[in-house]
């Protein structure tokens, strides 16, 4: 590897590297505002400047010079000193320093660089430019007096999102960052912008003049809103979680995350259910715990096992699922479900349901086929990858089901399932790109497995799998899916599904454990509801357990592609609501069936014994095992019927996100771009 | 220069005439298959052309025609000063040069005949004949003042002759472009003071040179 010294030090660094980079290497800071790993090279906030000999004798901009063999450089000389002086008052030159009542303070790059690079004074008398103000929909708060044009966002949504919306109009001194006449930006990764912005130009709208960061308390945990289990930040103050940025996972999100994740939180504290209630002459009634776990017991013991059911919603956590299994498994329960879509996948081999190739896995494949999914709203971090992928060129991507902007070519191959069987007669590129491929990947959507025919489905998608090799993946748009199939929460012997166990006379008494994304209306059972918000499973309840939230206990969730994680307590429970487990755990007590741990270590330590998948938290297998295809699905009549999305509107897909003022404001404005296209 | 944004009265639509859509073809020919947007600024010149200035459903019929992102033909539209974003007028569009050159020979002398004529700069005329702005050096100098004129050059302008000149173009003429007092491009005033000899353009002083190391005819 090649050699350079910095400040004196030599430094081997990789062939391509940039002078920034290796500078980092060498352990130096280099202020930057236009530079960002994930992001083109602009090149245009000058404030990375250095000294690099062999070269003209001043100061270059170290993110846009290649790093070379036997290059010296320099990054404390009085000449890049006063460069840094220099570049930084130029910068405050348009900028208003209104520190005290701007957003960003606390967490500013500008801040934070002009305390260690720049003058302690200015010079400059004249009169400052102001911007006038832009709309970039209900997510981001803009203050463009304050940009300092860096770009960051523009090349973020025109690369990344892969929605070029934003754009730098004019020149010289009046340059302004856009949207096209101020319209909305529509991407499910719109909000990013607001951490890439080094600046208080782009702030978060919702989270405007809320709280300073340093009131906040920080808790790293995981997100729910969709499978792949993004790595975030909850920021709370007290009770309340105000916002939730993104941390760094390379192997999940890299540092991005989609709008829903970051903005669903203000649902957090909206419709919440904080006391026990018991349905009482047709109208829910507040109740004590005693009374309402006495009600359920009582219930519950005085119906035959085959008579209950139990449903798992699509926010559950390892543990309380586990535990429900423990206690109604317990009891001879058998009609237990995770599945509310009536997925056909679950209770065979761990393979069959995983996203096999990993996250970060697919972008080594160079032919993907997408399977009644639409990733750019079912999974939008994971659509951004395939996008980067796409982008690095080489990409083949066939999509069966409808045909949606995906932000990245694709050749449509129908929508109808009929044509998988089609594939290989097909006469397009798409056919000779996959015969010709190293690593093709299948991409399975929730969609296609949640059909009256999903079973002749899975067998079509899983012999073109066959066929052509291609890498398993199913991509699951429930937080909990995979984690409940790994704990085999599916019906036993003689059980019913939730499909069944939903309909009239399927069940007696039917237990959801935050369920309700399921049809209530036809069931005559006994209604018990262990959640959080008032939904439509707390509709339709007769006793509420008023339950924990995501960010309110301690919990294991699997991702799509099996990655066990662990979320993290941010605040309490409301009111008097409990964590899912310890409800369990009481209930179970009270049924003369009491489960054998006391603690969540101790119901964690029999989790790992039963199903030691879970105890390797973060691990995915480099190589996953073979899938045995075979055991896929099952001969039946395929239907004509389109491969929809399963995910009927990104922004309200689950209990948060409904009871979200900002998401149901973002779920109107998409609706109404979408029926002016449709105009 | 002020900030350059779009005109708040917009046509609802455009259309490509049939000679502009067959030029801006011709442009997006010279560019290999995918690369059509660097077609842009001849594009957007094109539609100067036909309509006199570019619109906002102008933008985004060229973004249509080359593939490309609406914002990223506004940010080129709103980049270069040529292009004009609101109507001009119906009869001329008056450029009047005020860099040095021609301030030091009167420039503001022609600006206060626009003003009075037609109005503030950067805004249509009462009537909506004239629309006129003060531009940087047009490359003129050695004709200065000068105002660029529509398409052309009007030089060695004085308000009186400025004046009439636009009187002109009121009554829908098209004066002859070119200096104003009559002499040949940058020539000097009353005709050429060298070269005068004849004999320079005859032939008559030609002769054989020698060019230093051309290669021998043998050795070909």
């Amino acid at each position: 590897m090649p050699i350079a010294k910095v400040d004196g030090v030599e430094v081997e660094f990789e062939a391509g590297m940039n002078v920034l980079q290796v500078c980092e290497l060498a352990g130096k800071e280099i202020p930057r505002f236009c530079y960002h790993e994930r992001l083109s090279i602009a090149g245009n906030c000058r404030m990375c400047l250095v000294e690099v000999k062999p070269g003209p004798p001043k100061p270059q901009a170290s993110c846009a010079l290649p790093a070379a063999e036997g290059q010296e450089i320099f990054t404390d000389t009085p000449m890049v000193k006063k460069a840094r002086h220099g570049v930084m008052e130029f910068l405050l030159i348009n900028h208003p320093l209104d520190c005290p009542i701007c957003d960003q303070g606390g967490e500013c790059d500008l801040q934070d660089q002009a305390m260690g690079y720049g003058r302690d004074d200015s010079r400059y008398a004249e009169n400052k430019r102001a911007v006038e103000e832009k709309f970039m929909g209900p997510l981001i708060k803009t203050v463009m007096t304050r940009c300092i044009q860096c770009t960051r966002c523009v090349r973020f949504i025109t690369e990344v999102a892969g929605v070029p919306e934003i754009g730098l109009i004019s020149r010289g001194e009046d340059v302004e960052i856009t949207t096209y006449l101020d319209k909305a930006v529509a991407s499910e990764l719109s909000a990013n912008i607001i951490d890439l912005c080094p600046v208080g130009a782009l702030t978060s709208k919702p989270y405007a003049f809320n709280a300073r960061p340093w009131e906040l308390k920080k808790t790293e945990s995981v997100d729910v809103m969709d499978a792949l289990g993004s790595a975030i930040r909850v920021d709370a103050r007290g009770a309340a979680v105000l916002r939730v940025l993104p941390r760094v996972n390379e192997a999940v999100n890299e540092e991005w995350i989609s709008d829903k994740t970051r903005y669903a939180v203000d649902g957090l504290s909206r419709q919440r259910l904080d006391r026990p209630f018991i349905r009482e002459n047709g109208k829910l009634k507040p109740a004590t715990w005693t009374e309402a776990l006495d009600a359920v017991a009582a219930k519950v013991k005085a119906t035959s096992p085959d008579r209950v059911g139990v449903i798992a919603g699509d926010l559950q956590d390892a543990e309380s699922m586990k535990a429900a299994l423990d206690l109604f498994g317990g009891l001879g329960v058998t009609s237990l479900d995770c599945r509310q879509d009536g997925m056909v996948l679950g209770g065979g081999q761990r393979e069959s349901w995983l996203l096999n190739s990993s996250i970060q896995g697919l972008e080594d494949a160079d032919v993907i086929l997408l399977v009644g999914t639409n990733p750019r709203l079912e999974a939008p971090v994971l659509n951004a990858r395939l996008r980067k992928r796409w982008m690095a060129g080489a990409l083949k991507v066939g999509v069966i089901g409808e045909a949606h902007d995906l932000t990245y070519d694709y050749e449509h191959l129908g929508a109808g399932p009929a044509a998988l069987g089609a594939l290989s007669k097909s006469k397009g590129e798409f056919l000779k790109a996959l015969k010709a491929a190293k690593a093709p990947a299948i991409i399975v959507g929730a969609g296609a497995l949640g059909r009256a025919d999903s079973a002749a489905v899975l067998q079509a998608a899983a012999g073109v799998a066959k066929t052509y090799s291609m890498a398993w993946n199913v991509l699951h748009t429930a937080a909990s899916r995979v984690g409940g199939l790994d704990l085999g929460f599916v019906p036993g012997e003689g059980g019913r599904t939730a499909v069944q166990l939903v309909a009239k006379g399927g069940a007696d008494v039917l237990v959801l454990l935050g369920a309700d994304e399921i049809d209530l209306t036809q069931t005559d059972a006994f209604v018990v509801y262990l959640g959080t918000h008032g939904d439509a499973g707390a509709h339709r309840a007769d006793v509420i357990l008023p339950g924990a939230a995501y960010t309110e206990k301690n919990g294991l969730y699997v991702n799509t592609e099996g990655r066990v994680q662990l979320g993290a307590r941010s605040v309490f429970p409301k009111g008097e609501a409990k964590e899912d487990w310890a409800i369990l755990r009481a209930l179970s007590e009270r049924m003369g069936a009491k489960l054998p741990y006391d603690t969540l270590d101790q119901l964690r330590a029999k989790l790992f014994a039963d199903h030691p998948t879970f105890g390797r938290i973060d691990y995915v297998p480099d190589v996953p095992a073979a899938v045995d295809f075979s055991a896929l699905g099952a001969k039946g009549e395929l239907s004509d019927a389109p491969l929809a999305s399963g995910l009927k509107s990104f922004y309200l897909s689950n209990p948060i996100a409904r009871a979200s003022v900002t998401m149901a404001e973002c779920a109107s404005l998409a609706s109404g771009v979408t029926k002016m296209a449709a105009e | 220069m002020s900030v350059r944004r779009l005109s708040p009265n917009q046509p609802a639509s455009f259309t490509f005439s049939p000679e502009t859509l067959k030029a801006a073809q011709g442009w997006m020919a010279n560019f290999p298959a995918g690369k059509q947007q660097s077609a842009v600024v001849p594009t957007l010149w094109l539609v100067q052309k036909q309509e006199g200035w570019i619109s906002e459903p102008a933008i985004r019929a060229v973004a249509d025609l080359l593939g490309m992102p609406a914002i990223r033909v506004l940010e080129v539209a709103t980049f270069y000063t040529m292009f004009m974003l609101e109507p001009v007028g119906t009869h001329a569009l008056v450029q009047v040069c005020g860099t040095t050159p021609c301030q030091t020979r009167g420039s503001e002398g022609l600006m206060a005949v626009c003003k009075r004529k037609i109005g503030a700069q950067n805004h249509l005329s009462a009537d909506g004949k004239f629309y006129w702005q003060e531009v940087e050096c047009m490359g003129a100098c050695a004709n200065a003042p000068m105002a660029a004129i529509n398409d052309y050059y009007y030089e060695d302008l004085t308000p009186e002759s400025f004046e009439a000149l636009l009187d002109d173009f009121a009554a829908g003429k098209k004066p002859k472009p070119g200096s104003a007092i009559g002499r040949q491009g940058s020539a000097p005033e009353g005709g050429p003071t060298s070269l005068t000899d004849e004999k320079l353009f005859d032939g008559s002083l030609g002769k054989k040179i020698k060019i230093p190391n051309l290669p021998t005819k043998a050795s070909a």
